[in-house]
């Protein structure tokens, strides 16, 4: 048969030759193998100082979206929330009052939007899910914490901030391949 | 016996147990650092620049850590095990000529601490109680694995002490003297052993990385099967002690290895410069020896893996001694023709 690849090595076991039992040769010859290693560049990424770059259709903390006045998007239909597949994500939905326009684009928000990262999985299944662009998965990485309810995100962290807006326009041309 | 050679000793032998173990943190250090460099990573490099305080950082951590006594062992001489390692590697450097004569203050001193006639000898025995350490460590943790690399621990000791000790006989036959001081005088410039002994060289080399339970031969506390062997029960600075002991253990044996096959402080052309530069320049050259020494260990460390306890044996017994006692019988009679004992 053809091999697959040029590395296919025929396996023998016939017996060792006198220099193949001194071992020496073979010792010497694995040591300035370590010893051309450590001339070589490293790979290391220095973490806090240097951060890696990320695909765009990298998935990482969520972030739910305001629209261009800063209104936020989410109506809590409830489809991220069924369509987890890790059941992550609760939410209590609330009627927008009077006055509250500038808060909540429609007549339905949610009070209470939280995802417990400790059993995300980060598919973006609820993402996909969202028929208001509310909800993405961004390139930000979820810390460690100490405490597990530390991990419960709600509405104060997810939301993204009026004044720091975040980028996710990454992730919404991920999939239609013409616009990248 | 006078006062002035009284201190000069103690000062001697404070630096010596100071640089003793500040060389033994640092190997630490640099253990890690040619680890990482072989495996292509950086090492540690956040406790200050370049991580050169990793070593004092390590050290404050084993401190601060909670010392665990299992409540089966034996408690006194679960203190006594890493305690004996640590004294008995600090001790062999005792012996052991660091340069030639000083003069300060009009006095001439020795590098020395102690230039006894039986160097060597001195050194065998104290390793042999090393060995002393590891095993009441390993036994009083009452763990099996613990027990298992203590009688690991004692049997590869004693099984390569053999090689060892033939090995270092063919070279008091060549050098005429015990003393370590003789052994060093006896390679003055570039007449080292080596050219004239490379197998006995490998044959002590090999005893040494196995003395010093180092990889290849570091069965004793093996990670993968023996979880830490002897030192499994261990935690805090007694932990820290044994881990010492080995580093010390091995400049010692660096040290050693440098006086016996590669000159000691002699260097090639150390005629030509007389006081205190030559001894300044005989202790830079030994150090250098020593810590080229050193990178061999851990360079090997690094590149081979460990062996299986029953190729240890074979290596020992049925390979290395034979080698050694034909080496030293060859040598032997060899110098035996030189001198005109025999003659044909």
């Amino acid at each position: 048969m053809e091999s697959l690849t040029n590395r296919k090595k025929v396996v023998s076991d016939k017996p060792m030759t006198f220099m193949e039992k001194l071992y020496l040769p073979a010792i010497i010859k694995g040591m300035f193998i370590t010893l051309k290693h450590m001339f070589k560049k490293n790979n290391t990424i220095k973490y806090p100082e240097e951060q890696r770059v990320f695909a765009p259709v990298y998935r990482g903390m969520h972030v739910l979206k305001r629209d261009e006045q800063g209104r936020e998007n989410c109506t809590a239909c409830g489809l991220c929330a069924v369509a987890c597949p890790a059941e992550a994500i609760t939410m209590v939905a609330g009627e927008r009052q009077k006055g509250e326009e500038g808060l909540y684009r429609e007549e339905k928000y949610a009070e209470i939007y939280e995802i417990n990262m400790l059993r995300c999985i980060f598919c973006g299944l609820c993402e996909e899910a969202c028929p208001k662009e509310a909800v993405f998965l961004t390139d930000r990485i979820v810390p460690t914490e100490f405490e597990r309810n530390e991990f419960i995100y709600g509405k104060d962290v997810l939301v993204e901030p009026l004044n720091d807006r975040i980028d996710v326009t990454k992730r919404q041309h991920t999939g239609t391949r013409s616009e990248i | 016996m006078d006062t002035g050679l009284l201190i000069e000793k103690l000062i001697l032998a404070i630096l010596l147990f100071v640089v003793s173990l500040g060389i033994a943190a640092y190997s630490t250090y640099f253990e890690r650092k040619l680890a990482a460099w072989i495996q292509d990573r950086v090492g540690p490099d956040r406790a200050g620049p370049f991580g050169i305080l990793q070593p004092i950082a390590d050290g404050v951590k084993m401190f601060m850590k909670e010392d665990f006594t299992p409540t089966n062992a034996d408690r006194w001489l679960f203190i006594l095990g890493p305690g004996i390692a640590m004294f008995t590697a600090l001790m062999t450097s005792a012996v052991i000529p660091w340069g030639t004569d000083i003069t300060l203050f009009g006095r001439t001193i020795a590098l020395q601490v102690a230039d006894l006639n039986i160097g060597i000898l001195f050194i065998f025995g104290i390793i042999s109680i090393g060995v002393y350490g590891i095993m009441i460590g390993g036994w009083a943790s009452n763990n099996k694995y613990s027990r298992f690399g203590a009688i690991r621990a004692s049997s590869q000791m004693i099984s390569y002490e053999l090689a060892m000790g033939i090995s270092a006989i063919t070279i008091i036959m060549l050098s005429g003297g015990l003393g370590l001081n003789d052994i060093v005088k006896a390679q003055h410039g570039m007449n080292w052993n080596i050219f004239y002994q490379p197998v006995c060289f490998l044959v002590f080399f090999i005893c040494a990385l196995a003395e010093t339970n180092r990889a290849p031969f570091d069965l004793p506390e093996c990670e993968s099967e023996l979880i830490g062997g002897y030192h499994t029960e261990y935690s805090s600075m007694k932990l820290g002690l044994f881990l010492f002991a080995e580093y010390v253990a091995m400049f010692v044996s660096s040290a050693l290895i440098s006086i016996l096959f590669f000159g000691g402080y002699n260097f090639p052309g150390m005629d030509n410069f007389s006081g205190n530069t030559l001894a300044l320049l005989s202790v830079a050259a030994f150090f250098t020896k020593t810590f080229l020494m050193i990178f061999l260990f851990m360079w090997i460390r690094w590149t081979i893996p460990r062996f299986r306890f029953d190729q240890l044996m074979h290596l020992g017994w049925k390979v290395l001694i034979p080698i050694s006692i034909i080496n030293m019988l060859v040598t032997g009679i060899v110098i035996a023709f030189n001198e005109g004992w025999i003659k044909f």
